[in-house]
């Protein structure tokens, strides 16, 4: 019996509803695979399998092929079908900076790394259990996080010499000795997909584009996952009923799966149960998804318009597409001609009483700085959104960095200090952008929100809040005082230092703002020195009441001790992790995670003083490390990677195990041996 | 208040703030001028704003009891976009200079111009750096001696009206500091314009670049280097009306009329809708070689650009109701994890 056939068998399992197994003996292209079997089963029992079931806890997968591949897509349908069976889930996705690299090569490798379990999870997870490689360049560049026995699946069709010679490899990955350590699975991809929509009369280049369905029906039947959700994708994306690519992608869907149940080579499916969650509705969501949702619960809440100017920059456009799309919000979103025009209409509709953002990545934010030190001076309410990548300059614009911080700190001419906040999740990015929005109208000042490529593109299960109970975020705008007759002081302050937000179309206060040096209270053009100094610290100040208004910083793990893991933005998951890790192997280690770096909650310095050893991992030089230990003289010891990457779980754990004493040694030491 | 208005004075239009332009500056003619029209227009100061980029002619808003906004150099047009969006029922004006909106800001300057936001700009065009003390700017003239140029200067310069024409300006005009009658009006039809107007002044430094436009300002000359260009009406100027503009093929020819060869019907007669490629033929008319058309060039109507965001707005509430954050949470795949 040939290949097709099997196929042909597979196909039938969408068509029939009576219920067999039949034995089919060797396939004839393939003398490895000795014999498999094929169940033939309704649709509806599609996705119970036959074989035995082993139940772990969670999983870690690896989807990697060329950038045109659909491995993104295949990454965010494994997720969002995780979430959807409860599991808790991280992912990283990591792709090149070029839309089609070329084909096959090492360049073009894109990849999409997904964490489910049955417990909470903050990472994708160090290593992986499973890799999944659609082509030679693919499989040599990601093999090495693979663990040894995990399960690596490659599409042998793509193993041809010039497959090869794309990947300057002499030799075929899959003939070497190292694949001893690995359970390998040989899939003819490209032909099965081809055989399995033969009938829709799809051309080979069309048909070809399907296989990365066929990958995702053996890793879905791999892992006892349910299809639904991604037929209703494939269906919503590539059209319904009687559309033939849907129907292709579909075809290649299910012959995925029914490979998996059919080849002897795989003897069992693995189960991961859904996680222990707080109860409630949850939903899958992207860190850019989020920020965008929070910008328009944040207009909504502050009875706002959202004004949003942004001009293209990976990894923040997803930010523009996902606003765009909500006009019916009230959102106006407006693609400006530069970085520097984006923020400049912002700062307008700002002078208008409006809700004005603008977001970027580092080389647009540093185009931005001169007008964010004109937001300072005009004190208006304005908030900047830093999705930091890579850098310096252009850098590695797809992939992950913290190294923007002292840039947003301190970038602009002259003294022009503006808070900072930093989200740690894809969710939390919902939150924190309508606690920005707040600080912005309470302080009369801009904010800045730094994100990251790790979070942007990264997705967990979100608890979908109940609108109602969102904090609602008050604005006041003043009128004219009809009964006096003293002139109108655009730059009068309330306790917290914060100017009127006097807007035009209120008769009696027209007022004018510039970037000039103005004089406290009346605003007027000012070149007096006692008024200079006295404008720049107010404006320090006024950055510094932000503390009032935010939560202590809290700390997880014990209150004092040896080693304190300080910690800010996307590394929050890793940094958690690794030190919960390290408190059950009996180690003293405490973290605390900051969420406002600008200004630093008010108890940092004393809870900082509380630890003999300070440890800061970041994404960088170590910009953190090197503002905590200016302001508060803490000899705080850096982690710092810059390899575009997030952190491993297992490399904080040895940096804390190197900092910490183990309790053997400590409790030898109490008691005097 | 809007009902009071017309008992508005210039003097209401002025602010508490002392003017600190140089004596003699041509900015003061254009400010005066301006708060003349601005009464006239009938738009309430707080319905009005003035925004600037850096430079002289920047100050401007400090000087105008409205709304203000002096921002960074040669972003106004970027602010005032925004703002525009935001608030599509405020008047909003952009002031700017010659460095301000075609040097540093030139990029900002042509994407308002050819989006068409429904505001006006006022460029004041004295060719020279003037805040900065007398360095050359891009519509400075080739071999003109600055303090950056002690050799003269070899960029060849940038012509405002051409380059509005390139960007597809709805409105493009021009008039000069000391011609006050003409520029008041020049600002009201700006002003009344839909769309984005774009007025050219020339504007005297008089400390740094005195008598660039003697030209085009004194009594005796006037007359003889512009030519006033009135809608439907042919192109005749001179001291004594004697001398016309007329088309030969693709170039603009000066013409002696009354010798009984040229008649005023062979003249060009002038339209502000005419295809853009003839207002490019008058944007090219320099002086010497020919008058400097002052008055609006081009006047056409077009959808303004926050007509058309806003419109995508309405029709997206229309079509899909109000935004409702609940439904949009809760749209596609969720999961309920129990108690």
């Amino acid at each position: 019996m040939g290949k097709f056939a099997i196929l042909k068998l597979a196909e039938l399992c969408q068509n029939s509803s009576s219920h067999c197994i039949a034995r089919i003996d060797t396939f004839a292209t393939k003398p490895r695979i000795h014999s498999f079997y094929i169940a033939i089963m309704s649709t509806e029992a599609l996705s119970a399998t036959e074989k035995p079931v082993q139940h772990v806890n969670g999983i870690t997968v690896r989807l990697v092929g060329d950038s045109g591949d659909g491995m993104q897509l295949l990454g965010q349908q494994l997720t969002n079908t995780s979430a959807l069976l409860g599991n808790d889930v991280a992912t990283f996705p990591d792709f090149p900076a070029e839309i089609r690299a070329p084909r096959g090569t090492r360049a073009g490798v894109s990849g999409f790394q997904v964490q489910f379990a049955s417990h909470e999870v903050h990472t994708p997870g160090d290593t992986l259990d499973a890799l999944v490689a659609m082509n030679p360049a693919a499989l040599v560049t990601n093999l090495a996080d693979l663990v040894k026995g995990g399960l690596l699946i490659v599409n042998e069709d793509s193993f041809e010499d010039k497959d090869l010679k794309l990947a300057k490899l002499a030799t075929s990955p899959l003939e070497d000795p190292s694949m001893e350590n690995y359970r390998l699975i040989k899939v003819p991809m490209t032909r099965l997909t081809k055989d399995a929509v033969a009938e829709l009369g799809l051309s080979a280049k069309e048909s070809d584009r399907c296989k990365n369905f066929f990958a995702m029906g053996l890793v879905y039947w791999l892992y006892g996952r349910n299809m639904d959700a991604t037929l209703r994708f494939i269906h919503g994306k590539f059209g319904s009923g009687k559309s033939v690519i849907a129907d292709a992608n579909e075809k290649a869907l299910r012959a995925g799966w029914a490979y998996g149940e059919t080849i002897e080579a795989i003897g069992n499916s693995y189960n991961v149960a859904p996680a222990k969650l707080s109860p409630g509705k949850y939903r899958n969501i992207m860190g850019n998804q989020a920020l965008a949702w929070g910008l328009l619960a944040a207009a909504q809440r502050s009875g706002k318009e959202l004004f949003y100017a942004s001009y293209p920059i990976t990894p923040a456009s997803d930010i523009l597409h996902e606003l765009a799309r909500y006009k019916n919000f009230g959102a106006c979103t407006f693609q400006a001609e530069d970085e520097i025009a984006a923020i400049c209409s912002a700062i307008g509709a700002a002078y208008g009483g409006q809700m004005g953002v603008t977001t970027s990545s580092g080389p647009g934010i540093a185009l931005k700085m001169e007008a964010m030190g004109l937001a300072v001076m005009l004190e208006l309410p304005l908030l900047i959104i830093d999705v930091q990548r890579g850098g310096p300059s252009t850098g590695l614009p797809t992939k992950t960095e913290q190294a923007d911080l002292l840039q947003v700190m301190f970038g602009r001419n002259g003294e022009a200090p503006l808070p900072v906040l930093a989200a740690r999740s894809p969710g939390d990015c919902f939150e924190i952008v309508q606690e920005a929005w707040m600080l912005a109208t309470r302080l009369m000042l801009p904010v800045v929100v730094l994100s990251d490529g790790y979070i942007a593109n990264g997705a967990e299960p979100w608890p979908i809040p109940d609108v109602n109970q969102l904090p609602p975020i008050k604005i006041e705008h003043p009128v004219a005082d009809t009964h006096s007759s003293a002139p109108f002081k655009p730059y009068a302050r309330n306790e917290l230092l914060a100017r009127p937000w006097a807007i035009p179309g209120t008769p009696g206060l027209m007022h004018r703002v510039g970037g000039i040096e103005k004089e406290d209270g009346t605003g007027n053009i000012s070149y007096d020195p006692e008024n200079h100094q006295k404008m720049v610290h107010i404006r320090a100040q006024k950055v510094a009441n932000a503390a009032k208004l935010l939560p202590p910083q809290q700390v997880h793990g014990p209150q004092s001790g040896e080693l304190l893991v300080l910690s800010w933005g996307g590394t929050y998951g890793a940094c958690l992790t690794a030190v919960e890790q390290a408190q059950k192997a009996g180690r003293s280690v405490a973290h605390a995670h900051i969420r406002y770096l600008n200004p630093f909650p008010s108890n940092l310095g004393e809870i900082l003083s509380r630890y003999e050893k300070v440890l800061i991992p970041e994404l960088n030089m170590g910009q953190l490390r090197m503002l905590i230990r200016s302001r508060y003289l803490v000899d705080a010891v850096g982690f710092n990677k810059i390899k575009g990457k997030p952190f491993t779980v297992t490399e904080l754990v040895e940096k804390i195990f190197e900092l910490s004493t183990s309790p053997t040694r400590e409790s030898a030491v109490r008691s005097g041996k | 208040m809007s009902t009071a208005l017309p008992l508005l004075k210039p003097d209401d239009f002025a602010s508490d703030q002392d003017v600190r332009w140089c004596p003699g500056c041509g900015d003061y003619s254009i400010l005066a001028q301006m708060k003349k029209v601005l009464p006239e227009i009938g738009i309430p100061p707080e319905q009005t704003v003035f925004i600037s980029g850096i430079g002289c002619s920047s100050r401007f808003p400090y000087y105008v009891n409205t709304y203000g906004v002096h921002s960074i150099h040669g972003r106004a047009p970027a602010v005032a976009t925004g703002l525009k969006l935001s608030r599509p029922d405020l008047s909003v004006w952009v002031i700017t200079g010659d460095g301000d909106a075609l040097s540093i800001g030139g990029n900002h300057f042509i994407h308002l111009l050819r989006r068409n936001v429904d505001l006006n700009i006022v460029l004041f065009n004295n060719r020279i750096y003037g805040l900065t003390k007398g360095q050359y700017s891009p519509t400075s003239v080739e071999g003109q001696i600055t303090k950056s140029t002690p050799m003269g200067v070899v960029d060849h310069p940038l012509n405002p009206i051409s380059i509005a024409i390139g960007a597809e300006a709805t409105f493009i005009a021009r008039s000069v500091d000391s011609n006050i009658k003409h520029l008041a009006s020049v600002l009201k039809r700006a002003a009344a314009h839909r769309g984005t107007s774009f007025v050219e002044v020339y504007q005297n430094c008089n400390v740094f670049n005195d008598g660039a436009f003697s030209y085009a300002q004194d009594k005796a000359t006037r007359d003889d280097a512009t030519i006033e260009l009135e809608h439907g009406k042919p192109m005749i100027f001179g001291k004594n009306r004697d001398k016309g503009i007329r088309l030969n093929g693709f170039s603009m020819e000066v013409v002696e009329l009354g010798d009984g060869k040229v008649r005023e019907d062979d003249l060009l007669f002038h339209d502000e809708q005419a295809d853009s490629a003839l207002v490019y033929l008058l944007s090219r008319m320099r002086h010497p070689q020919f008058p400097e058309p002052i008055g609006v060039f081009r006047d056409v109507a077009s959808a303004t650009f926050e007509e058309a965001v806003r419109g995508q707005i309405d029709d997206a509430v229309a079509q899909r109701g109000k935004g409702d954050l609940h439904k949009l949470f809760h749209s596609g795949d969720t999961w309920t994890v129990g108690v």
